[in-house]
């Protein structure tokens, strides 16, 4: 009987590796077929208004091309979700919420559907977008997303505990790595709060997004971080970026424990690298001010790049109906479309001279006027193969320098540019 | 050959292929399926992508996924990042298994003496096993921050940097959490091994005027031999696959990558990265690893 079980299980075994073996067959897509689709929205309630107020206009409009919207199914991260959703053939047809660093990866798993396959995509996108859209375009110069909406970091700082801290909360001095370094030095000393400013400090490939990449956006005067397929950081800006965060750290003006909760909003720390999205957060919580990110010696904030924060809307090639598809993506992306979006949820459409097409929104609501500005300074993550890795990698040895001070900055930023060197060469 | 003789031959193959009892295959198969399905099946497909360059792809996309022979494994063992997770984990058992071993004997043979308030007991030492770990977390958390109570209470003796931003002692401190949150496990499994212990054993101890650490060292703990082989073993294979304390409790392997586990670091370049293959490569060797050490902790332990 034994025997006879053991005979079964590798019999169920064997079966199981030939099946493994198989590879997947291919198949095309339609791109002319029009019909339902379904969309996946973010989950954050203001983007799921707009979303859903978009879709019952399309669907008013377009009876026999009816979308239905759902949120994106939860899980670790979005891109965790869209990835597996793309593995097991069941992606929607749009995600107005992908991540640029995720396309190369989507791209190379063939979950996305080039843009440019459609008449005149390329030419709406460029035109929309203007330059910013060089960004998103993938190394074979295709478009494999739409650049949809941005929310570029800047400083927000707590007023009423700059005062406290005998600070001017009207004309902050911020500008400049030790200005900022003498602010928060007062703010502990202070005792305003236990922290000046509150980053993550946790290993997350994407936390350098708000921390390291601002301000190197900011002192290289808009760099990526890789640029022709060589890691761009292991410069002197990258380094003065790495050395003023390690001071941070170091002096216990930001904390080297990751606060459970939002410590601007709780009131443990007087700053926060946060885009606009934060303006309807902490109102009515916090009596907050903006500032562009410091750089070494200062500049005008009319010169100050940063990172986008940007979400953007892909086509993924699960679609059956991809003609509807993509003229839902046109429509969600109109002139009208992008103002709705503004209004409901304060976040800039990746859209050439976005202050002065909608210049009466700003008009009204002046506290987004200075992202508005910011918003046409904006660096985005670089689009290359083995995104992440290379992300990890710099988050990796940021930790290691600048967070823990376990090793030497420029030790560990030439080890990090040298792997995202290897990374990004590949394929 | 005859026809009678055709059909024994025939009834004798059956019976070769079938066994006696045919009836019993089809009792097994749903559980051999289930097996086969969940457990040979990944198992099987992890070790194939293993020795392949393997991305996840949609259904119907035309990619190459060529067989690289062993170079997965060559990335993986020569990665550092690798080889600390396996370093650290092997940190976590070292005290992750004797402590619960110990505790767990310890407090199990205190309970089975017990009679007052014996269920409240055992079911608060349970209740940790069955809690969500990310609500333990946050209390762990409230007590090991460096505002925590552990930190009030120990005021100026308390570690600096604190617990879990310490290289020296966030994996002690993961290690100390899982023991707590399993315990109640392992402390059912004594009880039910301390019944079995001859109530004479104890006897002849005593009357031969044994001590009660005597009794406990020479009488329970051998009576509980086959129950600590797989405590040993549970603890070992549990503990190897250690992910979600690292990700929660010091925020994704922190301080620096000092409480990084095989399994995250599969959950990073499998899932976050896109890399099954050396992800696989990883999963390949950790239960090569436990195998191992299940088969020295079993030779050791039934020894003689």
């Amino acid at each position: 009987m034994r025997r006879k079980a053991l005979s079964v299980s590798a019999a169920v075994l064997a079966l199981g590796l030939t099946a493994a073996c198989g590879g997947g067959s291919g198949s095309s897509q339609s791109q002319s077929s029009t019909g339902p689709i379904k969309v996946w929205l973010s989950n954050n309630p203001e983007e799921i208004a707009w979303g859903k107020a978009m879709v019952k206009e399309w669907n008013a409009k377009h009876a026999d091309q009816k979308v239905t919207a759902q949120e994106i199914p939860a899980g670790k991260t979005s891109e965790e979700v869209i990835g597996a959703a793309i593995t097991a053939g069941n992606a929607p047809c749009l995600v107005f919420n992908t991540s640029p660093a995720a396309v190369p990866q989507f791209e190379k798993q063939g979950g996305l559907v080039p843009l440019d396959s459609f008449a005149g995509a390329k030419q709406y996108i460029e035109s929309r977008s203007g330059g910013s859209a060089d960004q998103y375009t993938s190394p074979d110069g295709k478009f494999y997303q739409i650049p949809w909406k941005q929310n570029p970091v800047m400083i927000f700082y707590n007023k009423d505990l700059f005062k406290k801290a005998g600070l001017d909360p009207s004309k902050p001095q911020l500008a400049t790595y030790d200005q900022f370094l003498a602010a928060s030095k007062k703010i502990v000393a202070g005792k305003a709060a236990s922290s000046a400013i509150a980053p993550a400090p946790t290993s997350e490939f994407f936390q350098s997004w708000f921390d390291f990449y601002p301000l190197y956006a900011a002192e290289s005067g808009g760099k990526q971080t890789v640029e022709n397929k060589k890691a761009t950081f292991n410069d002197a800006a990258g380094k003065d970026v790495w050395n003023f965060w390690a001071q941070m750290y170091k002096k216990g003006y930001a904390p080297q424990e990751a606060y459970s909760g939002d410590a601007f909003a709780d009131k443990k720390a007087a700053m926060a690298v946060v885009g606009p999205w934060a303006i309807s957060v902490y109102k009515g919580k916090v009596n907050w001010g903006v500032v562009p990110v410091p750089t070494k010696d200062g500049m005008p904030a009319s010169q100050v790049h940063t990172f986008t924060d940007a979400k953007n809307i892909g086509l993924y090639s699960a679609c059956k109906n991809q003609k509807t598809a993509w003229n839902v993506m046109k429509f969600a992306t109109s002139k009208e479309q992008d103002g709705k979006l503004l209004e409901t949820t304060g976040q800039m459409p990746i859209r050439k001279n976005l202050a002065s097409t909608y210049s009466s929104y700003f008009a009204s609501h002046p506290e987004y006027k200075t992202f508005a500005d910011q918003a046409s300074r904006t660096v985005e993550v670089p689009n290359v193969p083995n995104s992440v890795q290379i992300w990890q990698a710099i988050r990796d040895s940021y930790s290691s320098a600048v967070i823990f001070g376990k090793t030497p900055v420029d030790e560990s930023i030439a080890k990090a540019a040298s792997k995202a060197d290897d990374l990004a060469g590949q394929s | 050959m005859s026809a009678t003789a055709a059909a024994t031959s025939r009834a004798s193959l059956a019976s070769r292929v079938l066994g006696r009892q045919p009836l019993g295959i089809l009792f097994a198969a749903p559980y051999a399926v289930f097996l086969a399905a969940i457990f040979a099946y990944p198992l099987c497909l992890a070790v194939w992508i293993s020795f392949h360059d393997y991305f996840f792809a949609a259904p119907g996309a035309q990619v190459a996924r060529p067989f690289v022979g062993l170079a997965n494994y060559k990335a993986v063992l020569s990665d550092p990042e690798v080889r600390s997770s396996f370093y650290h984990v092997a940190e976590f058992l070292v005290i992750n298994v004797p402590l619960t071993v110990v505790l767990a004997l310890v407090l199990a043979s205190a309970l089975n003496r017990v009679t007052r308030a014996r269920t409240f007991l055992r079911v608060s030492y349970y209740v940790p096993y069955v809690t969500a770990s990310v609500a333990l977390v946050a209390v762990w958390l409230f007590l090991f921050s460096k505002g925590g109570m552990v930190n009030q209470v120990l005021g100026p003796l308390a570690p600096s940097p604190s617990w879990l931003v310490n290289s020296a002692l966030a994996m002690p401190v993961i290690a100390l959490f899982v023991t707590w949150k399993q315990l109640g496990f392992f402390i059912l499994l004594y009880l039910a091994a301390l019944q079995n212990v001859s109530q004479d054993l104890y006897e002849s101890a005593a009357v031969d005027g044994a001590s009660r650490f005597k009794t406990f060292m020479n009488v329970t703990v051998p009576g509980v031999r086959p129950a600590t082989v797989l405590v040993v073993i549970l603890a070992t294979i549990t503990g190897a696959n250690l992910f979600t304390e690292p990700y929660l409790l010091t925020n994704g392997g922190g301080p620096d990558g000092a409480s990084t586990s095989p399994v995250f670091v599969m959950y990073q370049q499998g899932i976050e990265q896109g890399n099954p293959d050396t992800a696989s490569a990883i999963g390949v060797l950790l239960v090569i690893a436990v195998l191992l050490i299940s088969l020295v902790n079993r030779r050791i332990l039934e020894r003689d």
